[in-house]
């Protein structure tokens, strides 16, 4: 993740630390409140576990609690997610943690323009940013814009318009939703895709618009389901769009289990393409 | 170590006498401004609890002498002492513990959460030891930024004991970062002992485990810690890496407000209240002559007027509007 980056800035400012996750948290914290804007790279999210005292009661927290007085200018970085055979300790997605506290804004790009675009707008951002990136995505590729490219937060992206079911998807999600709605267009169904690209801030007039249009909700996520960010965004969706709703809206995300190393029980634990065809399918039935 | 006789470190050279005053009239207005935070809080005009900083004063004052402005510290719970002695402004303060819209956080922390970034006070915090990773951060940040600036970070002996310490040190050890680490060992973590709860009976020593000095004093002797912490942070300045100072100290009062104090005999409590370090910078200074007895009443006198005049901006300052409950609220 940080190849090449020693070379071009130097050890000063790119800098290999000990395995103390909370101290680097911490003293990202630290730094950037006295003017420094860190960037702290944890590898896999789920050592955040380690750190979560310096981001949810020191960052999340400063410059609410001193009064709007404090700046706190640090990217939390980490890869999250399942497929790879990482088993229970090294694969969750844990973005609804950090959704869960106010003062952390979080972000789960899909794609590599995405990614470079929302990385460059978490790095100009005054606050605390927790930067989520899905392990299985590194590997990716698709175009991205040289030069100057900052993608605004808050702001979801439709990757693919349909008039028939829209679908939330975090993540691999989006690429698992664009391929089943490639089968769904061979049967008339179309799926619109929509990635939120920021879950806070989120984008729901995108999504409601989109849902106005199609009547029909899906949201999925490789997170755990329960506590998951799916059940917030269904329950914004209801909330404020309960009469264009012409079925219940639908959740598909990570069985409510550790994730397992076997591959097939790894597969079953996580939602799949076939599972959104078959959900889609019956949305519109 | 002084003895409980009062006898003390030498006076530095490099201290005027009004830098000695000053240093007596810091630690009165501490004391006097914790002894009307507990009377307010016992009127009922403050909400959650306040931590008291009287007994340890030398320490927050002995400690910020040797800093210069652009200087950082991180405070703890028990955190007026430091924010005063670093500068903060006691009617901000004051209006902060009584949840007004002038204090310095408009409301919004309390007593244990008072900062003035600006003044390099990067916060009180509620948390233990959760100003020790902030404190080397902004440690890294000055040294990134090619200035000399030293951090101070201030934790007690409870913290001694929590895992962040020991990532931190290692981190500014490695990195030679301008930080020194300033333990008020004051003997109770809550109602916990030190010296039942922390593994060596000088938690001084732990230092070496980092390859870094660390000494203990007497932080009931305002100018053994100002020459211990004072090495310390000529240490940093030079680019020499961090250090640890424990300061060994007492709090008179409670852990907080509502303490039974049931942990702790009144004999204990008398021995070192003989060792007030108030009264024995006092006798000091009237001692080398620096001040005479009238002119360090008339200094406690000038101190009960400030922080009157501070209980009377908190008391005339308006409560937070409504809207302030959102507003600095960006995610």
């Amino acid at each position: 993740m940080t190849r090449g980056l020693v070379e071009e800035f130097g050890p000063e400012r790119v800098r290999d630390t000990p395995i103390s996750e909370e101290a680097i948290a911490a003293l990202g914290v630290g730094a950037a409140m006295a003017g420094a804007r860190p960037v702290v790279e944890f590898m896999y999210a789920d050592f955040m576990a380690l750190a979560m005292e310096p981001i949810v009661n020191q960052a999340a927290k400063i410059r609410y609690m001193f009064g709007g007085k404090a700046r706190v200018p640090v990217v939390f970085r980490a890869q999250e997610g399942a497929g790879r055979g990482n088993a229970a300790q090294h694969s969750q997605s844990l973005e609804a943690w950090f959704c869960h506290i106010p003062g952390l804004k979080v972000v789960t790009p899909s794609t590599p323009a995405d990614a470079k675009g929302l990385l460059v707008t978490a790095i100009r951002d005054d606050n605390p940013v927790v930067f989520l990136e899905h392990k299985l995505l590194y590997n990716t590729k698709g175009p991205v814009p040289a030069g100057e490219h900052a993608v605004p937060f808050g702001a979801a992206d439709i990757k693919r318009a349909g008039r028939h079911v829209t679908c939330v998807g975090i993540h691999t999600m989006v690429h698992k939703a664009l391929a089943a709605a490639e089968t769904l267009a061979r049967e008339g169904i179309e799926l619109e895709v929509v990635d939120p690209r920021t879950l806070v801030p989120l984008d729901i007039e995108t999504i409601l618009a989109s849902v106005r249009k199609t009547g029909r909700l899906l949201v999925t996520h490789e997170a755990y389901e329960r506590g998951g960010v799916a059940g917030e965004i269904i329950a914004q969706v209801v909330a404020a769009a309960f009469d264009w709703l012409d079925a219940p809206p639908v959740r598909l995300c990570g069985r409510n289990v550790p994730i397992p190393y076997n591959g097939a029980l790894e597969m079953a634990a996580l939602p799949q393409a076939d599972d959104i065809v078959v959900a889609a399918r019956q949305l519109v039935a | 170590m002084s003895s409980t006789s009062g006898t003390v470190a030498e006076i530095p050279a490099e201290l005027s006498p009004a830098q000695l005053v000053g240093m007596l009239r810091m630690m009165l207005r501490i004391r006097r401004f914790d002894q009307r935070a507990l009377e307010l809080y016992r009127e009922g005009a403050m909400r959650g609890t306040t931590h008291p900083y009287i007994g340890m004063e030398a320490v927050a004052v002995g400690a910020c002498a040797t800093l210069r402005p652009q200087d950082r510290i991180t405070s703890t719970h028990r955190g007026h002492g430091h924010c005063l002695a670093k500068g903060g402004d006691p009617r901000l303060m004051m209006a902060e513990l009584l949840g007004r819209a002038t204090g310095y956080c408009k409301g919004k922390g309390g007593s244990m959460h008072i900062a003035d970034v600006d003044a390099g006070i990067l916060g009180a915090n509620g948390i233990v030891g959760g100003g020790i990773g902030l404190a080397t951060g902004a440690a890294l940040a000055a040294r990134l930024a090619r200035r000399d600036d030293v951090s101070l970070c201030f934790f007690g002996d409870g913290a001694l004991n929590q895992g962040i310490l020991h990532e931190a040190a290692n981190l500014a050890a490695i990195w030679k970062l301008p930080v020194v680490y300033v333990c008020e060992n004051n003997q109770y973590a809550m109602s916990a002992r030190a010296d039942a709860f922390t593994s060596v009976p000088d938690p001084a020593v732990r230092a070496a485990a980092y390859g870094f000095p660390g000494a203990s004093c007497d932080g009931m002797d305002v100018l053994d810690v100002y020459r211990a912490v004072g090495a310390a942070v000529a240490r940093a300045r030079a680019g020499d890496g961090p250090s640890l100072v424990v300061c060994v100290t007492y709090r008179f009062m409670g852990h907080h407000v509502g303490d039974p104090l049931n942990y702790r005999d009144k004999a204990e409590v008398e021995r070192w209240r003989a060792r007030d370090p108030i009264e024995r910078f006092r006798r000091v200074l009237v001692a080398q002559r620096i001040l005479t007895p009238a002119e360090a009443d008339a200094l406690g006198a000038e101190v009960e007027r400030e922080i009157e005049e501070a209980v009377a901006f908190a008391k005339a300052s308006p409560e937070p509007e409504a809207s302030a409950l959102e507003e600095d609220v960006y995610a």
